[in-house]
């Protein structure tokens, strides 16, 4: 008897070795295990033995059965995972062909720009301030020191609407209404983007409406090296870490000194080429400290206040920074062009 | 202004600095040097010869064979295609191995025959512009003066050694329209001193009011009126220095008179007219306002209608000059004027403003005027040209000076402590420092305890304030020593307004959801002005528009969003989606600022999707349209109170639009085009929407509350509604919405259907609706009640029946 079930466990382990897929595994264990199996005849004969040989007898039938058991499971988790693998792999696909695409627009390049500017600027402590397009002619010269006659505001420059009202030519106006709300109270502390438009014929340096950021600062005890150290730091934010900038004496009626603020050329560091036209510096801003006649409008006692202003063209900014070549391409929305605004 | 670095040393020294060191200098210091031109243009070996000889080349008509000594051992044979060349001229003579302007070398040459030794040179062979050269010799070459020394370099004597400096002067700075205004500046740059011409005047025993007086009527626009008179003058040209420093300056030579004219303007930045007295046609000078239509014919020959804005100079009766601008045609100096009046004045600005721009002629003269010249220079700048006249046109000067002056000088004085010139620049300078950018400047100041009282010369008509000081302290002072520091005080957080922020996370959303930012003009022309508008209202038109396509303010974004898809569809850009946020202008009465209205609008066509190899393609349509604007209302959390209503409006398909209503008020559109647009706009089918950006950004929006993720299972059940075609499925939904009360949860619609297995006239739409309860799981018996009562309601409101 011991002999036979030596011999079953060993057909048994041989049938399973040789069993190739789940079915023919299966029939093993029916085979061997099943009720009508050999091993179950093997135990029907038990009783045959005297009770000495009986539980030995058993303990061996077990082990036996056991020992089939575990080698059925083994060679099934093998054929389980051959299955699994040989499906995989006839679930193969082209990893190389394109993917469903993404649709996904951007913003125009103006005003990734602008928001740039924006952000660097209300992380110094400004606000955005923002004011109407179409304004009076008050609010966009005489407030800014540019009184009726003055020869700067030529008619011809300009586009008015009827003599008091025009489309304003600059963000100042924001900058004259926004302190004039503050009633003689500083610290007043913005930017103000926007629409600016001007009598000029549209070329590939000119545009009769383009964007405008200005900045103000008015309080009691703002410096000219303020001005310095703001632009400074904007030049190196916006433009890289290691630009210095300059500036150069100036004229606009609305500030007193007046300043041309250049930035170390970004292309070259500095050392001269193209981008620059040779000089290592490009020029950005116009910039000054606030005349006191502004102020003095406004409703700011220009004794005790005082305060810096400066501005600055995204359209040049944009241009100088992405060697964009004509301003008309900000106005045009060819897609073939904005589309190339869509990366970080 | 073009400034002459050699005639600059007339009045400053510059020793030891170059033109274009001196160019950085003065840029720095505030007026920008644009360019410094080189005036030799390459020339070598250019001297002057005598034409000892001059007879016709045998071979050639418009040849002439001159033996010209050019002051080295035998004179040389020179073949001459000028016409005006002849015995006895001291000429400019390139001479073999001489180098012209492009680098044309000069060689021995044989010409018809004939051996030539150099050239003869017209100046524009020397690269002076034709329109510099002197009428009589622009066609031709130029003829020296006959005590040029011969073999001396040509060159030299031309000023073309010269460089000149281009200023761009700011409008400010008028007093840089002089060459003394810019010595003074060259001088404090460099703390040097300035060097001022001498005259020597010697009048005559005669009276100058026995030949001449003078009257102001309009003292304003003329406060100071000057003139002399010098007689027996010999019109002839004037000194080769000064002809050359004109030419250097940009101003063609003209006669002796003439020149010194515009040699005083150029010095003193005093313009200067001379009259032939003897064509005056009076003893008297009236300076008045022109008598409406009277006309003047000016030195230009150009006949001129006057009226009562424009200010003459009259001889009594008829006007002999546009006061400031131009002199007349009848008094002018010509070769044979032998009595000469000088004028010397003072105009004011704005009438002198008035007539440029009324007769757009603008001259040397009237640039000044128009910036402002400096009064206290005009009668000195009147001496100066006499005293040029008597030595270089031979006059002599009528003793006196005849003069209408009502000018008042006052001096101004500003006060300024050295504590407040630092405080407003944030700089540590000292007293001293102050005080020596004062002199350098040649202001005259006192200083007491740090206190400066500065009496600022009449020159400089731009400083009358502290401020002004400080920045002439400042850009003397150098913008490179200023500290850089940020603002010391009250420290605010920067931060965008709700309203900005919003703003931003529109654009944000709508660029992912495939649309790109569009900019576009915001004037266009009165067709589209109002076209799509959401409101209208009376145009707003330009005063004077450079063109019909940009002469109204928009009222809405949509035609100039259509006029770009139509631009890159012209391109072969077939797929366009984009997005503008902007103004619209809604006239308020005359006189009023318009509303200005931020608007959102959008135009899509073409294929919004798109996955080629797998068979994917999708066309924009409405609900492509539709679909993005629903994103954005659930983003901004007002999905819930907006609505879409079939709509027609003027340009869009009648029966694929919509109007948006929030909380019920219309606030938007969307809709495709209508055909006829469409093909106006050479576009395929394309939708367009619009939305007032102000009343969705401006709600109120509760913030966001948690509210308890599902416990329990919810139930599902699905109805089919067979109603009548007419019936929208938004009022179906919104019925069932009404019906289903708390234990609906959502409502779905997945299917459409209209065809053969309906009746006629018939649709149906499929609904699925979830009910769920955060309490309990809900009983079968529950949804089903509700559920009946849902289908209850939608038959009774729209005799809806269960599709079988």
């Amino acid at each position: 008897m011991k002999e036979r079930l030596q011999q079953l466990q060993q057909e048994a382990l041989e049938k399973i070795e040789q069993a190739n897929d789940l079915k023919a595994l299966n029939d093993v264990r029916v085979a061997y295990l099943g009720k009508k199996g050999p091993i179950t005849e093997v135990l029907r004969g038990m009783g045959a033995l005297s009770p000495e040989e009986r539980p030995i007898m058993g303990a061996l039938v077990n082990d036996v059965r056991e020992a089939i058991q575990r080698a059925l499971e083994a060679k099934q988790a093998t054929l389980e995972q051959a299955e699994v693998e040989k499906k995989l792999a006839a679930e193969a696909i082209d990893v190389t062909l394109p993917g469903r695409p993404i649709r996904r627009g951007n913003h125009h390049p103006l005003t990734r720009v602008i928001e740039e500017i924006e952000d660097l600027f209300i992380g110094m402590g400004y606000t955005i301030a923002e004011g109407p397009e179409v304004e009076q002619d008050y609010y966009n010269f005489e407030a800014l020191n540019l009184p009726k006659g003055h020869p700067a505001r030529d008619m011809q420059d300009s586009f008015y609407i009827t003599e008091e009202i025009l489309l304003r030519t600059h963000t100042s106006p924001v900058q004259a209404r926004t302190m004039e709300k503050h009633q003689g109270r500083g610290p007043v502390k913005i930017i103000c983007p926007g629409k600016v438009y001007r009598r000029d014929n549209d070329d590939a340096t000119h545009s009769h409406q383009f964007t405008q950021i200005e900045g103000l600062v008015v309080d009691e005890n703002i410096r000219m090296s303020d001005l310095k150290g703001t632009l400074r730091e904007f030049a190196r934010k916006m433009f890289g870490e290691d630009r210095d900038i300059r500036f150069r004496p100036s004229f606009f009626p609305f500030t007193e000194p007046s300043v041309e603020v250049d930035v170390s050329c970004f292309n070259c560091g500095g050392h001269g080429c193209g981008v620059c036209k040779g000089t290592g510096w490009i020029e950005i801003l116009g910039a000054g400290m606030v005349h006191p006649n502004v102020l003095e409008m406004a409703g700011f006692d220009s004794k005790k206040y005082t305060g810096f202003a400066f501005g600055m063209g995204p359209e040049r900014i944009a241009m100088l920074k992405y060697g964009i070549d004509d301003i008309r391409h900000f106005y045009q929305n060819d897609l073939r062009f904005l589309q190339q605004f869509n990366r970080v | 202004m073009f400034v002459s670095y050699k005639w600059l040393q007339e009045y400053v020294d510059l020793t030891g600095i170059t033109a274009k060191q001196l160019a950085d200098r003065i840029t720095k210091a505030g007026i920008e040097v644009e360019r410094v031109e080189v005036r030799n243009k390459g020339i070598q070996g250019v001297v002057i010869g005598h034409v000892l000889e001059r007879e016709q080349h045998p071979n050639a008509d418009k040849l002439s064979k001159c033996l010209v000594d050019i002051g080295e051992g035998e004179p040389v044979q020179i073949i001459c295609g000028a016409p005006n060349v002849a015995k006895g001229q001291k000429v400019a003579v390139a001479k073999v191995g001489a180098v012209l302007p492009g680098n044309f070398k000069i060689k021995r040459a044989k010409l018809r025959g004939e051996e030539s030794n150099g050239m003869i040179c017209s100046l524009q062979e020397l690269g002076v512009e034709s329109k510099l050269v002197p009428k009589e010799y622009v066609d031709g070459i130029f003829v020296f003066p006959s005590d040029a020394p011969v073999g001396a370099d040509a060159l030299e004597l031309l000023y073309l050694d010269d460089e000149v400096l281009e200023l761009s002067l700011t409008p400010n700075r008028a007093d840089c329209l002089s060459m003394i205004g810019v010595a003074y500046e060259v001088a404090a740059i460099l703390g040097r001193s300035v060097k001022l011409p001498t005259i020597e005047l010697h009048e005559n025993n005669e009276s100058v009011h026995d030949y001449i007086s003078v009257r102001v009527d309009a003292q304003e626009d003329n406060p100071l009126y000057a003139g002399r008179i010098v007689k027996n003058v010999k019109i002839g040209p004037s000194p080769l220095w000064m002809q050359a420093r004109l030419m250097a300056a940009g101003i063609r030579p003209h006669n002796n008179v003439v020149d010194i004219t515009n040699y005083i303007l150029l010095e003193y930045g005093q313009p200067l007219h001379a009259f032939d007295y003897d064509r005056l046609g009076s003893n008297e000078i009236v300076v008045r306002r022109a008598k409406e239509g009277e006309t003047i014919v000016t030195l230009d020959d150009v006949e001129r209608t006057l009226t009562e804005e424009h200010l003459v100079i009259t001889n009594g009766k008829e006007p002999v000059a546009l006061a400031g601008v131009m002199g007349g045609a009848n008094s002018e100096v010509q070769d044979d004027t032998t009595t000469v009046f000088i004028e010397s004045a003072y105009f004011t600005s704005p009438v002198i403003r008035q007539a440029v721009k009324d007769h757009g002629l603008r001259s040397e003269s009237s640039t000044r005027f128009e910036k402002g010249i400096d009064p206290a220079r005009t009668k000195e700048a009147l001496d100066r040209a006499a005293a040029l006249m008597a030595e270089y046109a031979g006059g002599e000067i009528v003793g006196g000076v005849v003069e209408a002056n009502t000018l008042q000088l006052k001096d101004v004085v500003v006060t300024i402590t050295l504590h407040r010139i630092n405080r407003v620049l944030g700089t540590t300078i000292t007293k001293e420092e102050v005080a020596n950018i004062l002199t350098n400047l040649q202001f005259t100041f006192t200083e007491d305890n740090g206190t400066f009282t500065i009496t600022v010369p009449s020159r400089r008509r731009d400083i009358a304030i502290e401020e002004d000081i400080i920045e002439e302290v400042a850009r003397l002072y150098g913008y490179d020593h200023l500290p850089a520091t940020l603002p010391i005080g009250e420290a605010n957080p920067g931060k965008l307004t709700p309203y900005q922020a919003k703003r931003r996370k529109v654009r944000r959303y709508l660029e992912d959801a495939g649309l790109f930012q569009a900019i576009t003009y915001s004037l266009t022309n009165e067709a589209k002005a109002t076209m799509f508008a959401l409101e209208t209202a009376e145009p707003i038109r330009l005063a004077l528009p450079m063109s019909e396509e940009r002469s109204v303010l928009r009222q809405s974004l949509v035609p100039h969003l259509l006029e770009a898809a139509s631009y890159n569809r012209a391109r072969q850009v077939e797929n366009v989606a984009l997005y503008e946020i902007g103004s619209v202008y809604l006239a308020n009465g005359e006189h009023e600022l318009p509303n200005e209205k931020e608007r959102l609008a959008g135009v899509v066509t073409g294929v919004w999707h798109a996955h080629v190899w797998q068979g994917e393609k999708k066309a924009v349509d409405f609900y492509v349209a539709k679909g993005i604007l629903d994103g954005l209302f659930a983003l901004l959390g007002l999905e819930n109170r907006l609505e879409y209503k079939q709509a027609k409006r003027e340009h869009l398909h009648p029966g694929r639009t919509a109007d948006m209503l929030l909380d019920g008020k219309t606030i938007g559109f969307v809709g495709q085009l209508h055909p006829i647009v469409q093909k106006q706009f050479d576009l395929k089918e394309t939708y367009v929407f619009e939305l007032d950006l102000e009343a969705l950004l401006n709600v109120e929006v509760d913030d966001i509350r948690y509210t308890a993720i599902p416990r329990f299972p919810s139930i599902t059940r699905d109805i089919a509604l067979v109603v009548d075609e007419h019936v929208v499925a938004g009022e179906l939904q919104k019925a069932i919405i009404a019906a289903g009360g708390e234990l609906l949860k959502d409502v779905s619609i997945f299917d459409v259907y209209k065809g053969d297995r309906l009746p006629e006239g018939k649709k149906s739409i499929a609904f699925s609706l979830r009910y769920y309860d955060p309490e309990r799981t809900l009983t079968d018996e529950e949804v089903t009640n509700v559920h009946e009562q849902v289908i209850k309601a939608v038959e009774q409101q729209f005799g809806a029946t269960l599709r079988g």
